[in-house]
């Protein structure tokens, strides 16, 4: 089974939560907005959000800088 | 305070000085952020004269590098190279220039003929010069001719007087020069913040990469700090007019200074701001603690970290050089705002360092920064992952006026070179300059600045020193040419590339050369996955340089733009742009000129710079596609360690991106075919975004593109004409 992350595909296990994905991607950066499915997930319910088989996760890195 | 064992005589400098002329002049107030007035100072033949700024000139050219170009075109022609007398050392404000209310408003924007790259080329920089010359009334100063000896050209903004003077006894070098001229023109102590020095120092005399360092006096640390305009080898130029500093004096700096049309109204964008700010800072970028530093661990994540020259994004000893060793070696809890104003304090110092080598070994000194560009190019490109070592390279560099980014990936450069037997300990001199070699790296700074041996070779710059490594030393001139960080002549700023065809064109479209302040899309594009097709990206690729030149139209930093961010930017529909800072910006530019301009307005001012820019790059022989060409590195694996180091990841997008199986193929085969599609990919890039930006196959902006913008005047289209027969 697997989920969509920013376009790819990545595997999905039983309780994944949101905080899952980003230790698996090693998505270190602090500025993320992050949408399962196009519904907002908030910083505090990274760690409690559980995420759903064929899942379409976004996880906007928000700098531009450089 | 630094503390010098010897110590300098501003007494007997001054005894030294020559008047060659000077101008008495009648000070007027600023209106609405313009002094409606420019400078021109010609070193040959010492004269002072002003210009007035005209409307057309405001409609056309907003400001700020605006002014800078359009002053740099009228002074020079299709012949003008570098070390022509006629090219000039522009510096400008910007409208916006200034304002103390809003953060990062006190830039000053540096044109010039580059010597690096033969092109036009702008640089963007802190310290307080810019504003202080405004507010003595002068939008912008160009300097042009060369002097027979070494000057200084002293503006008091209090006092009405401009001076032009030779000055044979003072310090080239800048952390001394900065500070014999707040103690030669500041009555006291508590003037010194008065003073603005621009400066280079003696290995910009022996290099093409010179920086130019503008100073600001911090009270707390008693010390003139230095902000550099690093890009291009503008300070190269200022020692070539044989200029040792230009300084401006301005003490009556008042909350509107400028003269603004509506103080309440900013003040009120203001506050906002800040607030959020103070809210937001610690959670996001932490720049208040450790400056851009803070990218050295982000970049080493994402694989982004360029290191052995670009070879790899990654290394093991990364966390030696990251923000937690700056935080410990930054000063916290003091101000450090590069302008008036500047909450967001990002212009960190590493304090009481005493040197352990070259001409001020035992000197304690403040060095300012490391900055991101620097701590990467020092730490992880060069191999050498020691804060000691980037902070002494760091001082040496700023104080002999030489750019960190181009002596940083020249200098990986020739590590690769040296490791592939290219260069030898014959030609270096007897040095080994493998990866990781601090001691040797530092001594050819040294030399650099002494204009010796395999130092001043280094000097060069990657574009001659490839010419040189083939002609002399019998190098592949393709391989140095896929190893060569360079476009453009300009050495590459510190971002691996490779998986973001984006950002790929963030650097090699960029009008001066390989720096990332047009556009740094590598998140949106190699991460999120958000402009996907040719299209989107030519999209980004125009938008964001676009908006990115406006900072320099006004004077301004672009770093309080996204840097920290609304706490619900996230929630809007385009977060990228971060649409409440781009409001403000407009809000506030209508705030202080009276105008009346919206967003689109706002990229319009831009693309009138910009497409003028690209008519300039291509009066002087630049300007089209070949010149946008990019090094192979930045596109893709040179070598087959390069693809081995990435196996995974390269067979994957080879089957699954573009449908070619890799299975039982060698890894020259690959890396071949991955090249092929790498480069294809790069082509189409061009093409979309030429499309976009109104150019045509060529990258030549169209007649339609340059009537439509209001610039189809006689000089930029005979330039086009000749394009277009
Ligand atoms: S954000 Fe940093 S670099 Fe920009 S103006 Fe403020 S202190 Fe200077």
């Amino acid at each position: 089974m697997n989920i969509m992350v920013n376009g790819e595909s990545m595997a999905w296990q039983p309780g994944m939560k949101v905080r899952d994905i980003l230790n698996i991607r090693n998505y270190t950066f602090k500025m993320l907005v992050i949408k399962v499915n196009g519904t907002l997930v908030k910083r505090a319910q990274w760690d409690s959000y559980r995420i759903p088989e064929h899942a379409e996760v976004s996880v906007i890195h928000l700098i531009s800088g450089g | 305070m630094n503390v010098y064992q010897n110590p300098y005589n501003v007494a007997k400098m001054k005894e030294a000085h020559k008047l060659l002329t000077e101008l008495t002049y009648e000070k007027q107030p600023l209106k609405m952020g313009y002094a409606n007035r420019t400078l021109h100072i010609n070193v040959s033949e010492n004269t002072i004269t002003s210009k007035p700024v005209t409307q057309e000139m405001k409609d056309v050219f907003t400001g700020g590098r605006g002014f800078d170009m359009k002053l740099l075109w009228d002074a020079t022609n299709e012949n003008t190279k570098w070390d022509s007398p006629e090219n000039e050392i522009v510096i400008a404000a910007g409208a916006m220039g200034g304002i103390t209310q809003y953060p990062g408003a006190g830039k000053s924007i540096v044109c010039g003929i580059s010597p690096l790259t033969g092109a036009p080329v702008d640089s963007n920089v802190g310290g307080y010069f810019g504003p202080y010359l405004k507010f003595s009334g002068w939008d912008a100063i160009e300097v042009q001719g060369i002097a027979e000896k070494d000057i200084i050209i002293f503006i008091d903004g209090d006092a009405g007087k401009i001076q032009i003077f030779e000055a044979p006894e003072e310090d080239v070098n800048s952390h001394l020069l900065a500070e014999q001229m707040c103690d030669m023109f500041a009555k006291n102590e508590q003037e010194k913040k008065a003073i603005a020095t621009v400066s280079a120092g003696v290995a910009a005399e022996h290099s093409f990469f010179g920086c130019l360092n503008f100073s600001f006096y911090d009270r707390r640390r008693q010390v003139a700090r230095l902000k550099q305009a690093g890009r291009g080898g503008l300070g190269t130029l200022f020692r070539h007019k044989k200029i040792k500093g230009i300084v401006c004096k301005f003490s009556q700096l008042q909350a509107d200074s400028n003269h603004v049309a509506d103080l309440d109204r900013i003040k009120e964008i203001a506050a906002d701001y800040h607030r959020e700010l103070y809210e937001e800072d610690d959670k996001q970028c932490d720049m208040r603690h450790v400056g851009t530093a803070h990218l050295v661990e982000l970049m080493n994540d994402y694989d982004l970290l360029p290191t052995h020259n670009y070879k790899f994004g990654r290394h093991d000893k990364a966390q030696k050089i990251t923000s937690h060793v700056w935080r410990e070696m930054f000063t916290q809890g003091i101000p450090d705002g590069c302008w008036y104003g500047c909450t967001m304090q990002c212009a960190k110092s590493v304090d009481r360092y005493t040197l352990r080598t070259g001409p001020y070994k035992g000197d304690i000194v403040s060095v300012d920064g490391p900055e991101y560009e620097t701590a990467a190019a020092f730490g992880a490109n060069m191999g050498i992952f020691d804060p000691h070592f980037i902070v002494e390279a760091n001082f040496y560099c700023d104080t002999y006026g030489i750019d960190t980014i181009s002596w940083g990936t020249g200098m990986s450069f020739v590590m690769e070179c040296y490791e592939n037997g290219i260069i030898n300990k014959e030609i270096t001199g007897g040095y080994d300059l493998s990866f990781g070699r601090g001691e040797e790296a530092i001594e050819m700074l040294h030399k650099m600045a002494r204009g010796e041996g395999f130092g001043k070779i280094i000097g060069l710059g990657i574009r001659r020193m490839k010419k040189l490594f083939v002609e002399e030393y019998g190098a592949d001139a393709a391989f140095l040419q896929d190893i060569g960080m360079e476009c453009k002549g300009m050495e590459y700023s510190e971002y691996v590339t490779k998986e973001s065809l984006a950002m790929q064109g963030g650097y090699g479209l960029a009008l001066k050369g390989a720096q990332h302040d047009e556009a740094w899309l590598i998140f949106m594009d190699m991460v999120n996955n958000q402009i996907p097709t040719f299209e989107d990206k030519a999209e980004a690729l125009h938008y964001f340089p676009m908006f990115r030149t406006w900072f320099g139209l006004q004077g301004l930093c672009k770093l309080p733009w996204n840097d920290v961010e609304p706490a619900d930017n996230g929630e809007t529909d385009e977060p990228a742009k971060v649409p409440k800072h781009l409001q403000n910006y407009v809000d506030l530019f209508n705030a202080i000129t009276g105008n009346n301009i919206d967003q689109q307005e706002l990229i319009l001012q831009s693309e009138r710079v910009y497409n003028f820019q690209r008519v300039f790059n291509l009066r002087l022989g630049f300007g089209t596609r070949k010149h946008d060409e990019i090094p192979y590195r930045s596109a893709g694996p040179v070598t087959n360690e390069e693809y081995l180091s990435r196996e995974e990841r390269y067979d994957k997008q080879l089957k699954e991106k573009y449908g070619w199986d890799p299975t039982g193929k060698s890894v020259d085969e690959r890396r071949l075919k991955m090249r092929f599609f790498r480069e294809e990919a790069y082509q189409k890039l061009c093409d979309a975004v030429y499309d976009r930006r109104g150019w045509d196959n060529n990258g030549v902006p169209t007649i339609e593109k340059i009537t439509e913008l209001g610039l189809a005047n006689s000089g930029v289209m005979e330039v086009l004409k000749k394009y277009y027969q």
